[in-house]
Parts: structure tokens; C-alpha cells; sequence
């Protein structure tokens, strides 16, 4: 991966196949996305990498950049990180191990499982929680996406937000430590490599939060390792290595609810989805849930994180494998105490505030373009049609005061201009209102 | 635009109306995100003016809130032709409930309101005649 970019993204757009329809900027949920001269574009400092565009795009246009095997070449040992996302992938498997024993032959070296340090994380979850009597309410920091939106959306809850890293980010380096410590390879050589259900965790590693730099070198996506897993399983099958190091709260993990079971506490809250996600945060802003909560679970993806854009199952399907798969296993099966390596979990850097909606850089400016935009509001037509190429006629006028976009490309007043002859415009431009 | 012009918005809270409970303190939330208030006066605003709105449902028959915005402050008015309070006092007491019973079902009730409005305010009026109506006035400074 290059170097850190602020800002960067791992949801991009194919050009060639965007016909400019507005499916997308109806479906995303900070209204990162306009229409302009037939083709979709991203405002990067609104888009939190959730994938709703992929998922929503009829044409497959909205694609995630990933790397690719090839990425692995020049590194001399190279380590798989799945996610427990990945064991809902396949059908009729009953043995982790076969999928982990898989990997190995499909061109990794060793394989750390995600699940193994979510139990990790798990542990230190709990610890942080029993030496934090405060009745300050937690939200975890696990899914990338749903820390974006904090920061750009609700900076009164960045102090909410569990200090410690993904589960990820502490396999990458422990599977560092291990792969040193087995081959005495420099760090630098080994390869690590997370398999990723989703195009924010790609911009997790290329643009982290709470940590300077990721320990990630390379980062697949779930639904290109799949078929090239799909035949090494089958000859896994006969013969599968004992590499399991996750038990039912590890796998658990990717499933919604997952990481909340695992602090062995009930006051949680557990919310999937983007908008049910977006639903809690303001809530939660507003304080208003008047009972006993300690830790609050979000997921962008319905259902967690099998319901993630790189995968290629269904995500209930998923869920429903998962659930099997984890039934009989020991509730955890990585435990700090007795793993032979150790890294410190707690996040280093501050995650603060971008106000990126601002309408002024002080209050009186901020104040005029309230005002500006009280009134335009007043003169677009309220359909939210989309037609101008913005996802609603707030947006369109908010787009208008930040010199981002025009109002005059209002369709439905364009339509009336035509027909009737109005110009709704008039009076505004009369008193330079525009 | 000088600094005691303001910036004006006015809600009609409508009677029984709890679906829509919020939604006016929720408006004004999201205006004063984008306009450089520090989070802390966002959260004072949100709090206050909601419990104000579910007020106003509860007991008050609906009413007006009238909002204006400064460069330094915002001001509440909420304004209702209700019942009236006979006890100010005892109203605002952290505790004190006449909620009626299906709406301490829904989780409101716990007599909070008014304490909660007045704590979440740097300046905090109420005016009330029984049979009139009641008028709440709350200002929230924004530190610059």
C-alpha cells in the first residue's frame, strides 16, 4: 500500500459504466455523491466508505479498489488474516480449519485469524470496561465506516468511542511478531495480508484512524480469494491442519452482536445497517435512551460484517453458517494470558473532528449562509427528485452556498421556467440572495 | 448583518403528536452542526429544547417554538396555551410528574423535564398562568 492519504477512498467510480441514474446518490447516507454532466462524482470528505453505492449501483458502476495477489510477490513469507466473515462464505464446511488449511495452499506461509485477536480484543474490552466506572457509554471502533461518520458527523460522541484497536490491526501485528519469531526474517519481509468484506477496511490501511500508521501491507477482497479458495478446499478437506485459534466469541465477531457478546455484559446495544447505525448515533447524541448501557455495537453492514460488500454470500445465509460453525465451539479459544505474543491494543492517536458540512469558517458567516439558505429552500420545489444530480433540495441549495453547484440546475423549476414562464429565481437575485 | 440581527425559525408542535416528538430540536440540531457551534452548546440546545417539545406534547396541548439564532447565543421561546402550571416551584423539582400514565408507558414522565431545560440553559424563564398557558424562554451561549 502507498503512503497514508487523508481522505482517501477505497469506493471509487467506473466511468464507462456510470449512465448517471441517481440510484446512488439516493442511497448513500451522508450524501457523498452528485450527479454532474451524466456521471456520478464522490465528495471525498463526505464519503465514509460504506459501500451503500456499491451495493445500490445497477450497473456496477461503484467498484472498491483492492490489491491483488500479485501484491504478495516481493514479500519472503506471507501471512493470511481472515476475517470470521470469511468461514459464512462457503457451503457445507463444519471445520474452520479447512478453510485456514486452504490458505496455505493458495500461496500463504501461515495463516492469523481476526477471530483469534477479536478475542483479544474482547478480553481488553472487558478490562478497559471494569477499570472505567464512569457511566460514560462505549461505542466500539471496530467497523471503520461507522468511525467516519462519528468524525464527520457527530463530534460530541468521538469521546464515547472505545479506545482500543480492531481486532485486525492486532492480528496484522501479532502475525508480524510470530512470522519474525518463526523464520527470523526481518519484519520488513514478511507480508501481511487481510481478506477483506468490505471496501472501508481497505481505507482503514491506507488512511487509519487512532493509529499512525496500519501493520496491514496488502489487502484482498473476499470475493477474488474465494474461487481460487474453493478448489484448495476441496483437497483440504482430507487433510486440514490444526490452526483454529477462535472460539465462539472470535467467530462471533462477525456477525451483529458479536463483539457486544463478548464483554459477558447484557446492557448493550447492537444496531446493523447504515441507517439504524446513523438512527443510534443521534440518539445517543441526544441522550436519549433513559436506561443502563454500557457498550454500543454498530455495524454498517446488515447483519455485520458478513453482510460486507466484498463478500459473495448472501450475508443471512452467512449469518446462518456462522451461527453453525460456532455452536460447538469453546466460548474463547485466545486468551492474553497464555499467548505467546504480546502488543499493546489501546489506540495511540486521537480520532477528531472534521466538520465538513460547515456552511462558514465562523459564526456570522455561518449565520448569512443559514439565511441564504433558509431561502432558497423556500423557492426549490421540496421533491427531492434528484434531478439536479443532488440527493435533495437541501443539498442542492447547500452545494449552491459552498460554491459546489448551482441552483438554477433545479429540473422541476427549469420545467415551470418552460411551461408557465416563473422564475423563481427572481426575487433572490434581485436582493443578491443567490 | 450585524450582530442582534438573528436568524429565525419558527415550530408548530402539534398535540398527542409523539411520532413526531423531537423532530423540532432535531432541526435546529443539525442548523447549529453546520454553522461552527461548539459540540457542547449543540448538545445543551438538543437536550433542552427536546424535553421543552415533549413538554409541550404531554401537557400543554401542543404550541410554538420560536427560535433565534446570534452570533454569540440561541434563544428557545416555547409558547403554549395549555393547562398552566399552578406550582412553579414544585414543577421544577427533579422528580416531580403529572404525566399521565400511557405516557410514562412510552418512557417519559420521570418528572425531569423542566430540571433538565433548566440545567442544559445558561438563562432560564418560565411564565405560567393556570388556564392561560405557559411561556418557557431558554438561552444557550456558544463559547467563540
Amino acid at each position: 500500500m502507498p503512503d497514508n492519504q487523508k481522505f482517501f477512498h477505497s469506493v471509487y467510480l467506473d466511468t464507462d459504466k456510470c449512465c448517471g441514474c441517481i440510484t446512488c446518490i439516493k442511497t448513500c447516507p451522508t450524501q457523498a455523491i452528485r450527479v454532474r454532466n451524466g456521471k456520478a462524482h464522490i465528495i471525498k470528505e463526505f464519503c465514509i466508505d460504506c459501500g451503500e453505492c456499491i451495493r445500490h449501483c445497477p450497473h456496477y458502476a461503484k467498484q472498491a479498489r483492492f490489491d491483488h495477489m500479485d501484491a504478495l510477490e516481493n514479500y519472503k513469507y506471507k501471512v493470511a488474516l481472515p476475517p470470521p466473515s470469511l468461514y459464512g462464505q462457503f457451503n457445507h464446511l463444519d471445520d474452520i480449519n479447512i478453510i485456514l488449511t486452504a490458505l496455505t495452499m493458495i500461496g500463504f506461509d501461515d495463516v492469523f485469524e481476526v477471530g483469534a485477536a477479536a478475542e483479544l480484543v474482547s478480553a481488553e474490552t472487558r478490562k478497559y470496561i471494569a477499570e472505567h466506572e464512569e457511566p460514560r457509554i462505549l461505542i466500539s471502533t471496530a467497523c471503520p465506516t461507522v468511525t467516519r461518520l462519528i468524525r464527520i458527523r457527530f463530534p460530541e460522541l468521538l469521546d464515547n468511542l472505545l479506545p482500543l484497536k480492531p481486532p485486525v490491526e492486532v492480528a496484522a501485528e501479532l502475525a508480524r511478531q510470530r512470522a519474525v519469531e518463526k523464520t527470523g526474517l526481518k519484519p520488513e519481509e514478511i507480508g501481511i495480508a487481510f481478506i477483506s468484506p468490505c471496501p472501508s477496511k481497505v481505507t482503514a490501511v491506507r488512511d487509519p484512524l487512532g493509529i499512525t500508521n496500519s501493520s496491514i501491507d496488502v489487502v484482498l477482497a473476499t470475493k477474488e480469494i474465494y474461487p481460487l479458495m474453493l478448489s484448495a478446499m476441496k483437497e483440504a478437506k482430507n487433510n486440514p491442519m490444526e490452526y483454529c485459534l477462535s472460539g465462539k466469541i472470535g467467530v462471533g465477531w462477525g456477525l451483529t452482536g458479536g463483539e457486544a457478546a463478548g464483554i459477558l455484559l447484557d446492557n448493550y446495544i447492537a444496531a446493523d445497517g447504515i441507517e439504524n447505525v446513523v438512527r443510534v448515533l443521534e440518539d445517543l447524541e441526544d441522550e436519549k435512551f433513559q436506561m443502563d448501557i454500557r457498550f454500543v455495537e454498530l455495524n454498517a453492514c446488515p447483519g455485520g460484517c458478513v453482510g460486507g460488500v466484498l463478500n459473495v454470500e448472501n450475508p443471512f445465509a452467512a449469518s446462518s453458517k456462522l451461527k453453525h460453525l460456532k455452536k460447538y465451539l469453546p466460548v474463547a479459544l485466545s486468551h492474553p494470558e497464555d499467548f505467546p505474543q504480546k502488543t499493546d491494543i489501546a489506540l495511540t492517536d486521537e480520532i477528531t473532528y472534521e466538520p465538513v458540512y460547515m456552511l462558514g469558517t465562523s459564526m456570522l458567516e455561518s449565520i448569512n449562509n443559514m439565511v441564504r439558505l433558509e431561502k432558497i429552500m423556500r423557492v426549490l420545489p421540496g421533491l427531492d427528485c434528484g434531478g439536479c444530480g443532488a440527493p435533495t433540495c437541501k443539498a442542492l441549495a447547500e452545494d449552491h452556498i459552498r460554491g459546489k453547484g448551482d441552483v438554477h440546475s433545479c429540473t422541476e423549476l427549469l420545467r415551470r421556467y418552460y411551461l408557465y414562464g416563473e422564475d423563481a429565481f427572481e426575487e433572490l437575485e434581485e436582493e443578491n440572495s443567490l | 448583518m450585524n450582530s442582534n440581527d438573528s436568524l429565525h425559525f419558527q415550530y408548530v408542535v402539534s398535540k398527542d403528536d409523539f411520532t413526531h416528538a423531537g423532530s423540532a430540536s432535531s432541526d435546529v440540531k443539525n442548523k447549529l452542526k453546520m454553522m461552527n457551534v461548539d459540540a457542547a452548546a449543540v448538545r445543551k440546545v438538543s437536550i433542552a429544547m427536546y424535553e421543552g417539545e415533549i413538554n409541550m406534547i404531554i401537557h400543554a396541548y401542543g404550541g410554538t417554538i420560536d427560535v433565534d439564532i446570534y452570533e454569540d447565543r440561541i434563544v428557545m421561546c416555547l409558547k403554549d396555551t395549555g393547562p398552566g402550571i399552578a406550582n412553579i416551584e414544585e414543577a421544577m423539582q427533579e422528580g416531580f410528574s403529572t404525566a399521565p400514565a400511557d405516557v410514562i408507558n412510552l418512557g417519559f414522565g420521570a418528572g425531569m423535564g423542566l430540571p433538565n431545560m433548566r440545567n442544559n440553559s445558561d438563562e432560564f424563564n418560565i411564565e405560567s398562568e393556570v388556564g392561560v398557558g405557559t411561556t418557557v424562554t431558554m438561552t444557550v451561549y456558544f463559547s467563540s
